[in-house]
C-alpha cells in the first residue's frame, strides 16, 4: 500500500476539499428535497377554491352541472359580468344557446387567472352535463346507468409474485422507478467520474508531474492510485447525498399537519384500511402518504443498495482505468473528444439498453447485456429491482459479477501498459491502433 | 569508488535506436556532464537511470549494488528538462507529498521541507499555490524537492534555464555543496558554458552512442590543434618560420599553429631571436563548445533522425 495509499489521499483531500465538490454536495440533495416537497406541498395545498357564477341560456345546466370539491357552480339571478366579484364570485361562466350539435364557444371571466387543472376540471364538468342531457333525452336514467357501472366491476388484479414459498406483494411501478433510478445514476457516475480521471491524468501529464513522480512510484501505481482515489470521492459524494436526503426528508416530514401523521400511522397498523368499518375516513393527503410508504417498503432495500454499491464501483473501476489510458495519450481537451468516443459510446449504449429493459426485464437481451461487463453496470441495476431470485435469477447476478471484476481487472491491466508508454510521450498524436499496440506488446 | 556504473545500456524504440550500447562510470562525490544535441538519446539514458524506463539490455549498478527501480528511487533525485508540478496544490503540502513519495516519513519530510525552505528563504512560500509563482520561483522549488531527501545521486536536466544569475549562482553553489557532501551529480544540458564550469568529467552522446567520454581537461587536450596566443610589444617584420603559422592577428596579439614536429619553445625562440619583447604567451584550448559542435556537425544529426532499427 504505502506509496499508493499516498496517492490515494491526495487525489482525494485535494478533489474533496476544493469548493465545488462541497457546493454540488450539499446542494444536489437540497435541490432534490426541494422539489419532492414542493410538488407534494403543491399537490396539498395549491389547489384554487372557485366559486362559479353561471349564466346559463340553455336551462338545463342547472340541474346537470355538478361541482367538484374545490369548484362550486351557482345559478343566480342578476349576476352579470359586471357584478359577479360583488356577489362573491370569483369567476363568471357564460354559456350561449346551443345551435344544433355544433362546438360551442364558453367564456368563463375571473380577476385571477385559472390554473391549468381547474380549466380542465370545469371543462369535464360541462362535458358531463351535456351528457347527461343527452342521455336524459335518450331516455337513459343516469342513476341507472351508473349503477350498472359498479355492478358491472367485478375484475380487480392483485399481482403477487412466488418467491419460493413466500408470496411477496410485487410492484412494478416502483420496480421500473428503482430500475431507471439507478440505471441512470449509475450511467452518469460512470461518465462524470470518468472524465474526471480523464482530465485528472491529462493534468498531470500536461503538468509534467508524471516524469517527477513516475521517478519515485511505478505508473501504474500513480494510475490506480488516481483512479481509486476519485471513485472514492465518487462514493463519499453519493453516501452524503444519501444521508443528506434521508435527513432533509425527515425533517420535511414534521411540517405534514399532525392529525394526517396520525392517521398514517394507524393505516400503517391495520394494512391500509381504517379501523371501525368506514366510520372514520382517512383524508386524501394522508391515504396518499402511506401509499407512498406502503409501496416503498415492498422493495428489497438492502439487496438492492448493495448491488447499487457493487455495480456502482464495478462499472467505474471498468471505464475509469480506460479513461485513465486515453487521459495519458492526450494532451488537450480538444483532441479528446475523438479518443473518448470509442469509451463513452458503449456507456451510452448500455443507457438506451436500461431504458429499454427496465420495461421488460426478463428478455433475452435484457439477460445478455445485464450479464456482459460493458453494460452489466447499468442494465442490471434497472432488472434487479424487479427482485432477486423471481426476475434475476442467482446465476445471472453472480456470472455478471463475476464478470464485471474480471473484466476491470483485465480494463485495469489494458489501461496500465497504454498509461505507462503515453504518460511520458509528448508532441506525438497518438492513434488507437497504436494503443492497442502498446497494449498488447 | 564509482557511484554509478552503466554497462553495454540499450533502449530501442520501434522508430528509432535511442540508446544504443552505453557505457560508462561515474565516481562517487563528482560533478557528471551528460552531454548531447536534441534528439541524442539524453532523456532516456536518464530515465533508465532513474527507473522509469527499463533497459531493453544492460546493466546499471548503483553504489555497489544492481540498481533496483523499487527501492532504488529513494536514492536518486531527478529534476527533468520539463518541470511540472500540481498548479492547484499548496506549495508546502506539495513538497511533504512529493518528498514521502521518495519514501520519506511524514515528520521527516515536513522537517527537511522547513529546513530547506529556511536555507533558499522560501518560508513564506508555504501556503501559496504554484499557480502564484513566477517561473523562476518554481524552478527554485523545484530544485528544493529534487535535493531534500538527500539522494545519492541528483540528476539534474537543464536546472539553471529560466533562472536569473542571482539565482542561478545560488543553486550553482548548492550543487558544489552537495557534492563536497558526498552527494554525485549528473549534470544534463547544452550549456557548454556552464559544463566547463561545473564538470570534472563529461560523456557526449549523439544518435544513441557514446562519442566522448573523459575529465573536461583530458578531452581538451585531446582536442587542442596546437594553437597558442602570443602578445608583443611590436610585431617583426616577418613572420614566417617553418615551425609555424599565423593564423590571426589583432593588433600585437597573434594566434599561431605549430607545425608537426615541432615545440612551442620553437616559436618562442624564433620570437626572441625577432628582438621583440613577449609580454603573454599560452596555449589555446578549444572550448567545449567548439568541441561539441564539431563532434555532433560531423555527424549531420543535429535533430532526432528516424532510422530503422
Amino acid at each position: 500500500m504505502g506509496k499508493i495509499g499516498l496517492i490515494i489521499k491526495r487525489e482525494y483531500l485535494t478533489r474533496v476539499r476544493n469548493r465545488t465538490f462541497i457546493l454540488t454536495t450539499i446542494l444536489t440533495p437540497l435541490l432534490f428535497v426541494i422539489l419532492i416537497t414542493g410538488s407534494v406541498y403543491l399537490q396539498l395545498k395549491g389547489r384554487e377554491d372557485m366559486q362559479i357564477a353561471v349564466v346559463d341560456n340553455n336551462g338545463f345546466f342547472k340541474t346537470n352541472l355538478k361541482g367538484s370539491d374545490n369548484v362550486h357552480f351557482d345559478f343566480p339571478d342578476g349576476v352579470d359580468t359586471t357584478n359577479y366579484l360583488d356577489k362573491g364570485y370569483t369567476a363568471i361562466l357564460v354559456i350561449p344557446k346551443f345551435e344544433g350539435t355544433q362546438k360551442t364557444d364558453y367564456v368563463i371571466r375571473s380577476r385571477k387567472s385559472i390554473g391549468f387543472g381547474t380549466e380542465e376540471t370545469i371543462k369535464e364538468k360541462i362535458n358531463a352535463a351535456i351528457e347527461d342531457n343527452m342521455l336524459q333525452q335518450a331516455g337513459v336514467n343516469r342513476s341507472e346507468l351508473d349503477s350498472i357501472h359498479t355492478k358491472s366491476q367485478f375484475a380487480t388484479l392483485t399481482p403477487v409474485q412466488e418467491h419460493g414459498n413466500k408470496a411477496q406483494e410485487s410492484n412494478q411501478g416502483l420496480a421500473y422507478g428503482i430500475g431507471y433510478a439507478s440505471g441512470i445514476l449509475i450511467y452518469i457516475t460512470m461518465i462524470i467520474y470518468g472524465m474526471m480521471v480523464l482530465r485528472g491524468v491529462m493534468e498531470e501529464k500536461t503538468n509534467r508531474i508524471a516524469e517527477v513522480v513516475v521517478s519515485s512510484v511505478k505508473p501504474f501505481q500513480l494510475m490506480m492510485g488516481k483512479i481509486i482515489g476519485i471513485g472514492a470521492v465518487g462514493l463519499t459524494q453519493f453516501l452524503m447525498w444519501v444521508v443528506l436526503i434521508t435527513v432533509l426528508l425527515t425533517t420535511a416530514q414534521t411540517f405534514i399537519p399532525h392529525d394526517t401523521l396520525q392517521q398514517i400511522q394507524t393505516l400503517q397498523q391495520n394494512g391500509g384500511t381504517m379501523p371501525g368499518g368506514n366510520m372514520v375516513q382517512a383524508s386524501e393527503s394522508a391515504q396518499r402518504i402511506y401509499n407512498i410508504k406502503h409501496s416503498l417498503g415492498t422493495a428489497n432495500w438492502p439487496l438492492i443498495i448493495g448491488c447499487f454499491i457493487f455495480y456502482f464501483i464495478g462499472g467505474y473501476l471498468f471505464y475509469a482505468s480506460l479513461f485513465a489510458a486515453v487521459g495519458s495519450v492526450i494532451e488537450d481537451i480538444q483532441t479528446s473528444q475523438s479518443m473518448t468516443l470509442p469509451i463513452t459510446m458503449p456507456i451510452i449504449f448500455s443507457f438506451l439498453i436500461m431504458s429499454v429493459v427496465v420495461y421488460s426485464p426478463d428478455t433475452p437481451l435484457a439477460i445478455w447485456t445485464s450479464i456482459i461487463p460493458f453494460t452489466s453496470p447499468t442494465v442490471m441495476m434497472a432488472r434487479i429491482a424487479y427482485g432477486v431470485p423471481g426476475t434475476v435469477a442467482y446465476w445471472q447476478l453472480i456470472v455478471s459479477m463475476l464478470l464485471l471484476v474480471g473484466g476491470f481487472l483485465f480494463t485495469t491491466w489494458l489501461a496500465g501498459k497504454i498509461y505507462r508508454t503515453g504518460i511520458l510521450l509528448y508532441g506525438k498524436k497518438v492513434t488507437w491502433k497504436e494503443m492497442i499496440k502498446w497494449a498488447f506488446r | 569508488m564509482n557511484l554509478l556504473e552503466v554497462k553495454n545500456l540499450k533502449k530501442y524504440f520501434s522508430t528509432q535506436k535511442a540508446v544504443d550500447d552505453i557505457s560508462f562510470t561515474i565516481e562517487k562525490g563528482s560533478i557528471f556532464g551528460l552531454l548531447g544535441p536534441n534528439g541524442a538519446g539524453k532523456t532516456t539514458l536518464i530515465r533508465m537511470i532513474t527507473g522509469i524506463f527499463y533497459p531493453d539490455e544492460g546493466d546499471i549498478f548503483l553504489d555497489g549494488h544492481r540498481f533496483d527501480p523499487v527501492n532504488d528511487v529513494v536514492k536518486i533525485g531527478y529534476m527533468p528538462e520539463e518541470r511540472g508540478l500540481y498548479k492547484k496544490m499548496k506549495i508546502g503540502e506539495q513538497a511533504v507529498y512529493l518528498a514521502q513519495l521518495k519514501g520519506l516519513s511524514k515528520s521527516e519530510a515536513i522537517e527537511k521541507v522547513k529546513e530547506w525552505f529556511i536555507k533558499f528563504e522560501m518560508q513564506s512560500w508555504w501556503n501559496k499555490k504554484i499557480e502564484d509563482l513566477s517561473k523562476g520561483m518554481s524552478q527554485k522549488l523545484q530544485f528544493v524537492i529534487t535535493v531534500l531527501h538527500e539522494p545519492k545521486l541528483i540528476i539534474l536536466d537543464e536546472p539553471f534555464s529560466g533562472l536569473d544569475p542571482v539565482n542561478a549562482n545560488l543553486i550553482k553553489d548548492e550543487i558544489y555543496g552537495l557534492a563536497q557532501r558526498g552527494s554525485t551529480i549528473i549534470f544534463s544540458t547544452h550549456r557548454m558554458e556552464q559544463v566547463e564550469e561545473i564538470c570534472d568529467h563529461i560523456i557526449l552522446v549523439n544518435l544513441g552512442k557514446k562519442i566522448l567520454d573523459g575529465t573536461v581537461q583530458k578531452i581538451k587536450q585531446d582536442f587542442k590543434e596546437n594553437k597558442f596566443s602570443i602578445q608583443l610589444t611590436e610585431v617583426p617584420a616577418t613572420t614566417h618560420n617553418p615551425a609555424f603559422q599565423v593564423i590571426d592577428q589583432k593588433a600585437n596579439k597573434l594566434v599561431v599553429k605549430i607545425n608537426e614536429g615541432y615545440k612551442s619553445n620553437d616559436v618562442l625562440h624564433f620570437f626572441l631571436q625577432q628582438q621583440t619583447t613577449i609580454e603573454a604567451f599560452n596555449e589555446i584550448l578549444p572550448s567545449l563548445n567548439e568541441i561539441f559542435i564539431r563532434e555532433v556537425e560531423g555527424s549531420k544529426a543535429l535533430t532526432r533522425a528516424f532510422q530503422p532499427v
